[in-house]
């Protein structure tokens, strides 16, 4: 066969091969970013508390829109007024913070916050909440990771999360200590309730994860910290 | 790729349940039992291991490789006699990653949870031998309609392994199938632990193993030394 027709015939099969990815991809594509935002959302809502198994993409939004209000924080722990979280431009704003509010009758009643940090094979990401005393753990939830089915993946069974609800977050002399996961029992090992109310239990078989649950719960306590220590003095409370 | 096979001495049924004739369906029914591709010729091992942990994704990656090869070798059959050879394969990838793509596409649009749980695995069906090796070596040479029955039989076969995998590997490893508890509360009580073995890629070689033992000794099947 020449050369000519070969040619030809790879040019051919290019470009209808990228006519139909180009359909496949412009065609699918508000369906994958509805999907998307609904699984942000439901994770967000998951953190405070909202989400119930079993609730659809219509109820998701519903509840979401009618609880939950976003805010954009400079670094410095400041609100940056006008932008909510979901027109962050990660490429150029990426020290932008979101925090999500849980609204109560008007109050706000739980913050939920985006962290991510390495596991064992891959970076762990989800949402960490806190009650509206900026002590209490209200949840936590995991969204995507690739750690190993059945040890580090237990992170996003119910079991460990709810471990978290109800720690504390600040010692008694009001300082940041986050909340640590254990090699195994955290009861077995702070027999102390006020010592007890900042670790919670393990995974077995998954000890690098558990660490990486630690680290990225007090990265991301650290980096929202300068608005929610403005928030706990009483200054700069906004409605 | 071996074509050669050891003469059938059970056969594999539903090709029976539709009119064909002889070879089509040899070509619908074969890949099943007597020339599985996992089991046999153990290709796509790699995405057996991967996606057999639950039910959900095993059943949703036998569906998307059953579709992409199916839809792979009707469309190299159909352009068989105008590829050029010396450009065939690099133009049996392109068929085949275009197809893969929007089979991910689609499942991230409809599927997304079972989509994200699938991750990379959706995309390395690209690299799947069994597909590549059927357009190679069936599309290639022949019509469209037996190619399309080639494709479905050997994504079919390919299918019942990874489920009957990922049926031992989720009932063991969490006592559950589809993600609903199918071990009884009483048998933890007295003791019973989930074996975490199973969760493991090891637990499913060990799985692919144990079946493909009891396949060659059914089927009498023996590699040539």
């Amino acid at each position: 066969m020449s050369d000519f027709r070969v040619i030809r015939f790879a040019i051919i099969v290019c470009l209808a091969c990228s006519v139909v990815l180009s359909a496949a991809a412009i065609g699918l594509r508000d369906r994958q970013d509805a999907n998307l935002i609904f699984d942000q959302r439901r994770n967000i809502l998951k953190s405070v508390g909202l989400f119930e198994d079993g609730m659809g993409e219509a109820e998701v939004n519903a509840i979401y829109g009618e609880r939950m209000v976003g805010l954009v924080l400079r670094p410095d722990g400041t609100v940056l007024e006008g932008r909510v979280p979901s027109d962050i431009d990660e490429a150029k704003e990426s020290e932008l913070l979101a925090l999500y509010q849980r609204l109560d009758d008007g109050k706000v009643g739980a913050y939920s916050f985006p962290v991510s940090g390495k596991g064992l094979w891959s970076t762990l990401y989800g949402y960490f909440a806190l009650e509206a005393d900026l002590n209490t753990v209200a949840g936590i939830t995991f969204y995507q990771h690739g750690e190993t089915p059945g040890l580090g993946g237990e992170i996003d069974k119910p079991w460990f999360q709810h471990n978290f609800v109800g720690k504390k977050i600040l010692d008694e002399a009001g300082d940041v200590v986050s909340v640590t996961v254990v090699k195994g029992t955290a009861a077995d090992q702070h027999s102390d309730p006020k010592d007890l109310s900042h670790y919670v239990d393990g995974i077995s078989g998954a000890t690098i994860t558990s660490r990486g649950v630690t680290k990225l719960v007090k990265m991301g306590l650290e980096r929202y910290e300068p608005y929610f220590g403005t928030l706990r003095s009483g200054a700069g409370r906004t409605t | 790729m071996s074509t050669t096979q050891a003469p059938a001495k059970s056969s594999f049924s539903l090709a029976s349940l539709v009119k064909l004739d002889k070879k089509s369906k040899a070509a619908l029914s074969d890949p099943m039992s007597e020339n599985n591709p996992i089991t046999v010729q153990v290709l796509g091992i790699c995405s057996a291991l991967a996606v057999t942990v639950q039910m959900q994704t095993a059943v949703v990656m036998s569906l998307a490789v059953i579709a992409v090869l199916s839809a792979s070798n009707v469309t190299i059959s159909l352009m068989r006699n105008h590829i050029p050879s010396q450009i065939r394969i690099i133009v049996q990838l392109s068929v085949i990653a275009s197809l893969v793509i929007v089979a991910d596409q689609v499942l991230r649009a409809f599927m997304y949870d079972v989509s994200k749980q699938l991750s990379v695995f959706v995309g390395l069906i690209i690299t799947n031998c069994i597909i590549m090796g059927r357009a190679e070596a069936f599309a290639m040479a022949n019509p469209p309609g037996k190619s399309f029955l080639d494709g479905l039989g050997n994504g079919i076969g390919y299918g019942i392994i990874l489920c009957t995998v990922a049926f031992g590997r989720e009932l063991f490893g969490s006592g559950t199938l589809f993600g609903a508890p199918v071990v009884p509360q009483f048998l933890y009580d007295i003791g019973y632990v989930n074996m975490g073995l199973m969760v493991v890629p090891p637990g499913a070689f060990i799985l692919l193993g144990l079946i493909i033992w009891g396949q060659r000794t059914m089927t009498g099947y023996a590699e040539d030394h």
